[in-house]
């Protein structure tokens, strides 16, 4: 899997991010756009953000720091870093 | 052991393993209630060394093990105090959570920490007191302190020196950052990794096979591996006690405890 991850593009890695959130955070993936901020959209605390990081470093296998999320709200960005890490 | 209700945890015996479980919200904040409450657990548990034969700390909140201490309670405690009562009082705190730690540490049965979630600052160090952690995969370990201008003041330093190597114990403390499970489990902090909502039931299964073994070799086994780092711990409260007197920390506390982010964890 960490080989098929690797070579995802960028769109790939966005379109993953964005099935990943739909599934676990039941909201309908047609909801979803990558500008939207996660937080507001998926309706989650701080606790929940860090599911959200759990699964995401799960999925993508890649360790995602904290502290790189910090200030990181829409999908688009949340991507971006975990593409940076494949 | 008589099973009891607690306000912030319970305990029970379940097929002759004593099983604590953690169930203050939001997430197993650990302030004086449940310091309190712990000392009655280790006593309970000190009387019944050769009644049950292994112990199994969980939490039975969705949202995870433990966030760590009430920071909320010490801010306001600090509030209603002078420096120097601020000082004794937390020193007494930290002098108490250290003794139940080192008694949870020393006891001589085998004993397993089946995490989930939010495993930070004081609920790491809770964990680690434990031979064995159990963790699911959702899980997340940090030692966030830092952040506050503390270090871990419930033992967690010596304790995770003790088991992973110095390089883990720096990216953690000086980064802030947290671990996922997998990690965790790569640099030998988890014992064992399980599916998600599996670990209770992966601790009960260890736990059975634990208690296959002759239980004075066992215990013979366990003083001989798990040292305790007397000094260390020790020298951890004068630290921790050293940097709390600074106003950089009250400001932190203040911070943390008016943030209305939605990432107050970060550092």
């Amino acid at each position: 899997m960490k080989q098929g991850v690797s070579m995802a593009s960028s769109e790939q890695t966005l379109a993953e991010v964005l099935d990943l959130a739909s599934k676990h955070f039941k909201v309908s993936r047609d909801a979803l756009v990558p500008e939207d901020d996660f937080f507001e959209k998926l309706g989650i605390d701080s606790l929940q953000a860090l599911e959200l990081l759990s699964r995401l470093e799960n999925h993508f296998r890649v360790e995602l720091p904290d502290y790189e999320m910090q200030g990181v709200s829409d999908f688009k960005t949340l991507a971006e870093r975990i593409q940076e890490r494949l | 052991m008589k099973a009891h209700e607690g306000k912030t945890l319970s305990w029970d015996v379940v097929d002759d393993v004593a099983e604590l479980r953690l169930h203050r919200t939001p997430c197993n904040e650990i302030g004086t209630t449940t310091l309190e409450e712990l000392e009655h657990f280790v006593a309970a548990l000190q009387s019944a060394t050769d009644d049950v034969h292994a112990l199994i700390v969980s939490s039975a909140l969705d949202a995870g093990f433990c966030a760590g201490a009430d920071l909320r309670e010490l801010y306001a405690g600090m509030q209603e105090a002078t420096p120097e009562e601020r000082l004794s009082g937390v020193r007494r705190f930290l002098e108490r959570i250290h003794a139940c730690m080192n008694a949870l540490d020393a006891w001589p049965n085998p004993t397993i920490a089946a995490v989930h979630g939010v495993c930070f600052g004081g609920g790491l160090e809770l964990a680690l007191v434990c031979d064995v952690i159990v963790a699911d995969r959702m899980a997340r370990f940090c030692f966030p302190e830092l952040r506050l201008g503390l270090i871990p003041g419930f033992g967690g330093i010596p304790r995770l020196k003790r088991d992973v190597g110095n390089a883990v114990v720096r990216d953690l403390l000086l980064t802030g950052r947290s671990l996922n499970a997998t990690r965790a489990h790569a640099v030998g902090l988890v014992g064992q990794l399980v599916g998600e909502g599996a670990a209770l039931r992966a601790a009960r299964s260890m736990a059975q096979q634990m208690g296959k073994f002759d239980r004075a070799t066992a215990r013979a086994a366990k003083q001989f591996i798990k040292p305790i780092p007397h000094e260390a711990l020790q020298h951890e409260i004068d630290v921790f006690c050293e940097l709390l007197a600074r106003p950089a920390v009250e400001e932190g506390l203040r911070k943390f405890v008016s943030s209305d982010a939605v990432q107050p964890y970060l550092p």
